[in-house]
C-alpha cells in the first residue's frame, strides 16, 4: 500500500494528467459530476456523482458509423477510432461493480467493439466510502463500500490518500505516481474500514435482502403477481431511473441525415418508454404496468437468470433520490419479495 | 489509428437484384453482395438486419433456403417505414445487410426423419419457406410433408407460383391452401387456418411448425392440442422489435430469453414456460 498527503493529491493528479486524460468527480451546481481534470480542480466532497460513470464506456450518445449514398449505391464508412488511455478517479464500490454488470452484456459474444475499446483503455481508480448515505444498499448485493474493486483501490482520511493496486493496469499507474507517494502500512485503512462497516450495519436499508430472488429462474413466480399494478400506478414513465442507473444498458440505434451523408448513432433508451417495443403491428408491452414490470424483472430476475445469479442492481441509491414519484427498486424488492 | 476489432453492428452492402410482386402488399427481394455473392451463410429460420441509411434498420427472416447458393431472398410486407421504403425501391438499389441472427429451426437434428406439418398464415409463410425448401432439397432425410397455408384472399397468398408449380408437384408433399372468404376464380378451400387444420385432422406422427399472425397461432395451437399433438412436437418462430440483433439492446426479450439470440424459433413447451408477453 502507498499513500500521499491530501495536499499532494493535486500533484498526483497533475502527474497522471501528463500522460493520460484524467477524470475526477468535481462539484457542480447540480451536484457532483465527472469532469476532465484541470489544474486547481478539487475532488468533490459529496458521496457520489449525480450521473453514474457508465458514460465513460457506454456514452449517452455515440456515433457508430457513417454512410455515403449516391443514387442507388451506399458506402459504409467505419468511423471507429482507437481510444487513448484514460483514468477515472474516485469511483465508488457500487459503480465499480456496475462495470462488471455491463461487461457481461457488452463483452459477451459477439463483443461490442465500441465498449470493449473504451474498457480496454480505461483505468479505474476507486474510492472507498467513509460516509455512506441513507439511500445506500450496496451491501444487499454483496458489495463492500469499504473495499472497492477497480484497477487501484483508494481510501481517503483527513490526512492522506491510500493506494493499493489491484490489477496490472493499476500497478502501472501506481508506478507513474511512485515519486509522489510512499510505501505505508495498512493500519489507518483498516481502522477506517472497520468504522465504515459499522455505519453500513446501521443504515436504514441494511436489512434489505435478495433472498426472494435467489435460487434459480423466478420468472413465473413473479411475473403474474397483482402487486405490479399497484407499484406502477403512479409511474409517469419518465425514464429518469434508467438514465441515472449505472447498470441500465438498453440502447436505441438511429440514423441522422447530416445533409452530407448519414450518421448511424447509438443512444441510451429506456424500457419505461412506450415506443421501446412498439412495432408496425403492435406493442408487446402496451401499458406502463408491463413496462415497469420489465425494468424490475430484468434487474432482479431475467439478468440473474442469464448471468449466474448476478443481479443487475448495485445499490447505488440514485433511483431512490431521483425518481419524481419516489418509486424505486427497494420498494419493489420489499413488496414482491415479501420482506418488511 | 482505427479500432481494428470486429464489429457486429457494422453491416455489409447488399444489392437488390430482383423484386417479385407477390401480393398487393408483399414483395420478395433478392439480395447479393456487390460482387454477386451471398452476403453470408444461414440456416432455415435465421434472420438478417436490412437497412436503408437514413430510413432505418429492421429484422427480416431469410425466406430463401440455405441450399440456394446464389442469393438470399426476403419476402417483405409493407407495414412500416423501412418496408414502405423498400417497396418503392428498384432493382439495383443497394441496402445494408448484417447477420445471420437467431437459432433457426433444428433441421439437422430434431426434424431429421420426421414427418413435417407446416402451417402458415399470410406473410407467416416467409420464414417457413426457407425450411420447406431445405426439406425439399434434402428430401430423403425427412418423412411425409403436409403444408397448410392460408391468406385473406387468393391474391394474398405469398409465393403462389412456387407453391403451385413446384411444391404441389413434389411426391410426398400435400399442399392444403385456404382463403378466408369465398372469391371468384377460387375453387379451393375457404375458411380460417385453425379450423382447416382441425378439419384435415392430422395424425400426431408429425412435427408441426407454425408461423402467422398471433391470433392464428393461438387458435391453431388449440386445434393441434385437440388433435393430440404434444407441445414438444410444435415449433414456432417469433418476432419482436429489435435494434441490435445480438441480445444487447434490451427490447426483444420474453422473460429472460432474447428473441434475436435465443429465438426466433421456440419449441412450444419452452415458449409456454415463458411469460405471455409477445
Amino acid at each position: 500500500m502507498r499513500k500521499c498527503s491530501i495536499s499532494a493529491l493535486d500533484a498526483v493528479f497533475a502527474k497522471i494528467a501528463e500522460s493520460m486524460t484524467l477524470y475526477i468527480p468535481a462539484d457542480d451546481k447540480n451536484g457532483a459530476a465527472y469532469k476532465k481534470w484541470e489544474s486547481g480542480m478539487q475532488l468533490a466532497d459529496t458521496l457520489n456523482t449525480v450521473r453514474s460513470p457508465k458514460d465513460f464506456f457506454f456514452p449517452q450518445i455515440e456515433n457508430l458509423m457513417e454512410f455515403k449514398t449516391s443514387g442507388k449505391t451506399i458506402e459504409v464508412i467505419d468511423t471507429r477510432e482507437a481510444k487513448e488511455d484514460f483514468v477515472v478517479f474516485g469511483v465508488r464500490a457500487c459503480d465499480v461493480k456496475s462495470f462488471e454488470v455491463l461487461d457481461r452484456v457488452f463483452l459477451s459474444e459477439p463483443v461490442d467493439s465500441y465498449y470493449a475499446e473504451r474498457r480496454a483503455h480505461g483505468v479505474i481508480v476507486s474510492m472507498a466510502c467513509s460516509r455512506p448515505a441513507e439511500t445506500c444498499f450496496c451491501q444487499t448485493f454483496g458489495i463492500d463500500a469499504a473495499a472497492p474493486a477497480g484497477d487501484i483501490s483508494c481510501w481517503k482520511d483527513s490526512e492522506n490518500v491510500y493506494f493499493e493496486a489491484q490489477t496490472e493496469k493499476g500497478s502501472a499507474l501506481l508506478n507513474v505516481i511512485a515519486d509522489l507517494t510512499e510505501e505505508c502500512g495498512t493500519e489507518k485503512v483498516e481502522e477506517q474500514q472497520a468504522k465504515t462497516r459499522e455505519i453500513m450495519k446501521k443504515l436504514p436499508l441494511a436489512d434489505l435482502t435478495t433472498e426472494a430472488f435467489e435460487g434459480g429462474d423466478k420468472t413465473m413466480e413473479f411475473f403474474n403477481i397483482p402487486e405490479w399494478k399497484e407499484l406502477s400506478e403512479s409511474c409517469i414513465g419518465c425514464g429518469t431511473c434508467t438514465f441515472v442507473c449505472p447498470t441500465c444498458q438498453c440502447y436505441d440505434i438511429k440514423d441522422f441525415n447530416t445533409g452530407n451523408g448519414v450518421v448511424r448513432f447509438r443512444c441510451w433508451d429506456s424500457c419505461m418508454y412506450s415506443d421501446f417495443t412498439r412495432m408496425a403491428h403492435g406493442n408487446s408491452r402496451n401499458s406502463q404496468v408491463e413496462r415497469f414490470r420489465q425494468r424490475f424483472m430484468h434487474k432482479l430476475v431475467y439478468y440473474p437468470a442469464n448471468n449466474d445469479g448476478m443481479f443487475s442492481c448495485v445499490g447505488c441509491g440514485r433511483c431512490l433520490s431521483k425518481c419524481p414519484i419516489s418509486m424505486n427498486i427497494v420498494k419493489v424488492m420489499k413488496t414482491i419479495g415479501g420482506k418488511k | 489509428m482505427m479500432n481494428t476489432r470486429n464489429e457486429p453492428l457494422i453491416p455489409k452492402i447488399g444489392v437488390i437484384t430482383d423484386i417479385r410482386i407477390d401480393t398487393p402488399d408483399v414483395k420478395t427481394f433478392r439480395v447479393v453482395t456487390p460482387d454477386g455473392q451471398k452476403a453470408f451463410e444461414h440456416m432455415p429460420g435465421q434472420c438478417a438486419m436490412l437497412s436503408i441509411p437514413g430510413v432505418g434498420e429492421a429484422m427480416f427472416s431469410i425466406t430463401s433456403s440455405p441450399t440456394n447458393t446464389e442469393f438470399m431472398e426476403f419476402s417483405i410486407k409493407k407495414c412500416g417505414c423501412v418496408t414502405e421504403w423498400l417497396h418503392q425501391a428498384e432493382v439495383g438499389q443497394q441496402v445494408t445487410i448484417r447477420g445471420p441472427y437467431g437459432n433457426g429451426f433444428p433441421v439437422d437434428t430434431a426434424f431429421k426423419g420426421q414427418n413435417m406439418l407446416f402451417i402458415a398464415g399470410g406473410i407467416g409463410l416467409a420464414p417457413l419457406r426457407s425450411v420447406i425448401n431445405y426439406v425439399r432439397h434434402y428430401r430423403d432425410r425427412y418423412g411425409k410433408i403436409d403444408i397448410v397455408y392460408g391468406s385473406r384472399s387468393m391474391n394474398d397468398l405469398v409465393d403462389y407460383k412456387e407453391i403451385i408449380d413446384e411444391w404441389c408437384n413434389d411426391d410426398g408433399i400435400n399442399v392444403h391452401l385456404t382463403i378466408d372468404r369465398e372469391q371468384e376464380g377460387w375453387d379451393g378451400h375457404v375458411g380460417f387456418v385453425p379450423n382447416y387444420v382441425k378439419e384435415l385432422g392430422f395424425d400426431t406422427d408429425k412435427t408441426a411448425i407454425l408461423c402467422g399472425p398471433p391470433i392464428m397461432i393461438k387458435f391453431t395451437l388449440d386445434g393441434l392440442a385437440s388433435l393430440g399433438f404434444d407441445k414438444t412436437q410444435v415449433y414456432t418462430t417469433m418476432e419482436l422489435r429489435m435494434k441490435c440483433g445480438i441480445g444487447k439492446c434490451g427490447r426483444c426479450n420474453i422473460g429472460s430469453k432474447y428473441v434475436c439470440k435465443d429465438g426466433p424459433v421456440f419449441r412450444m413447451d419452452a415458449l409456454s414456460e415463458l411469460p405471455d408477453e409477445y
